[in-house]
């Protein structure tokens, strides 16, 4: 759901949240149809019950202004999205797995930035010159990259190193006012998974 | 006169057969070019083809685009299969995630290590029927129309489709107390397009065999 509170937060739009805390609050909302395959994320919006993690990113990107110009900036903006939320995949997962393969996990997740993810986006910025990655204009692309960033940072604090076009980005993005905002204590943006979290998600989720 | 699209991927359905699929049902044309070799593919990163160093890799309108996601929402885009407005793409995405998430069971099966193949088989066949296809055979069901949105074709009949073929080849009677995803199923197949790229000597790929699993791993460098 991060994610997805993320693109809320930068797009400026304000929105409520039902925390889910036990087994038959999660039961509750299957059995009262609102999770289409039965999981959550869930978001209310327009009349809409809509779950799947990229179709509710993919529908505010849109709504919102987020999603480029035209087709060709849509599908650059999907390429680059995908890509960072394949890295992001890793390490979300990771938290979930028993603590060798959990470290293991994390430090392929900081090799693939450093070596996969990482270079294509300082290279994107390089060949442009811009100060967002498609189109001269903030997108749900630029959203993404920052939360990932900040992400692997949690793992390793000098990531980003090597790479001194997306420290600037990093620091330019985390200024625009709705994502300064976000990133203040006190806002919804939810700390990393803690061992209590992961425990009632595995209670909850029944895995 | 544009240039067809040209895929780039090994000769086999893996995560370029949705696409293969995609483009079919719009009626357009491709080429493919196959990875052979682990050389090959090796080839491709160097030359700066591959943002991500994955594929598939689609040559397409003077771009090479990369992300099976973003490939098909660009080809159903571009070829009017994502619904009329916002609401409908919602609809449309929120009905193919779910059927990617069943798919991608599918299709790491043979990555499977023995021993954990047949508790992976039966919670694929236990979702299919308990979780995915009610879904869908509902949809149907709620407004009666031949098309799973909007009335009209679109990236989620094409998906599910495929998927309906996957999942046949896996257990054919899965489907059976499916009444109208049986329907579907035989409508969408016998749209021209579909029904063309069904028939042998189309570039539609067989299941993976033996041999061409062993292929793959080792193009792409899988223990």
């Amino acid at each position: 759901m991060e994610s997805i509170r993320w693109l809320l937060a930068s797009a400026g739009v304000e929105f409520e949240e039902e925390f889910i805390e036990t087994r038959e609050q999660y039961e509750k909302l299957q059995n009262d149809g609102y999770l289409l395959f039965g999981q959550v994320p869930l978001v209310e919006i327009d009349g809409m019950a809509l779950t799947q993690t990229r179709a509710i990113l993919s529908y505010l990107a849109a709504k919102y202004n987020l999603y480029g110009k035209d087709l060709k900036e849509r599908v650059r903006i999907d390429m680059y999205v995908d890509g960072t939320l394949d890295l992001m995949m890793v390490m979300a997962l990771a938290a979930f797995k028993p603590p060798e393969e959990k470290e293991e996990n994390f430090a392929l997740t900081v090799k693939k930035a450093k070596t996969r993810y990482f270079p294509v986006f300082e290279k994107i910025l390089k060949d442009h010159g811009e100060d967002f990655l498609v189109g001269n204009k903030f997108s749900w692309a630029d959203i993404q990259l920052l939360e990932a960033i900040l992400m692997v940072e949690e793992l390793n604090a000098s990531v980003l190193c090597d790479f001194p076009l997306l420290k600037a980005f990093k620091t330019r993005i985390s200024n625009i006012p709705t994502i300064k905002k976000f990133l203040q204590p006190g806002s919804q943006r939810k700390p990393a998974p803690d061992s209590h979290y992961i425990e009632l998600v595995r209670h909850i989720l029944q895995f | 006169m544009a240039a067809k699209p040209k895929l780039h991927y090994f000769n086999g359905r893996g995560r370029m057969e949705c696409i293969r699929w995609l483009l079919a049902a719009a009626g357009v044309e491709f080429e493919e070019k196959f990875i052979e070799s682990p050389e090959d593919l090796e080839k491709l990163k160097k030359d700066g083809s591959l943002m991500f160093q994955q594929v598939p890799m689609v040559e397409i309108d003077g771009m090479k685009m990369v992300q099976t996601r973003a490939i098909l929402n660009y080809i159903a885009t571009k070829y009017n299969l994502y619904g009329k407005d916002m609401k409908e793409r919602a609809l449309i995405d929120m009905y193919v995630e779910g059927m990617a998430d069943l798919y991608e069971m599918i299709l790491l099966l043979p990555l499977c290590p023995p021993d954990q193949k047949d508790a992976k088989v039966a919670l694929i066949k236990e979702r299919t029927i308990n979780r995915y296809f009610p879904v869908f055979e509902k949809v149907l069901k709620s407004h009666g129309q031949d098309y799973l949105v909007g009335n009209k074709l679109s990236k989620a009949d094409v998906y599910l489709v495929e998927l309906l073929y996957i999942v046949e080849e896996l257990d054919p009677s899965l489907i059976t107390s499916f009444p109208l995803l049986k329907a579907l199923k035989t409508r969408i197949s016998n749209l021209p397009t579909v029904k063309k790229f069904l028939q042998p000597g189309s570039q539609r790929k067989p299941p993976m065999d033996e041999k061409s699993l062993e292929k793959a791993k080792k193009i792409f460098n899988i223990k």
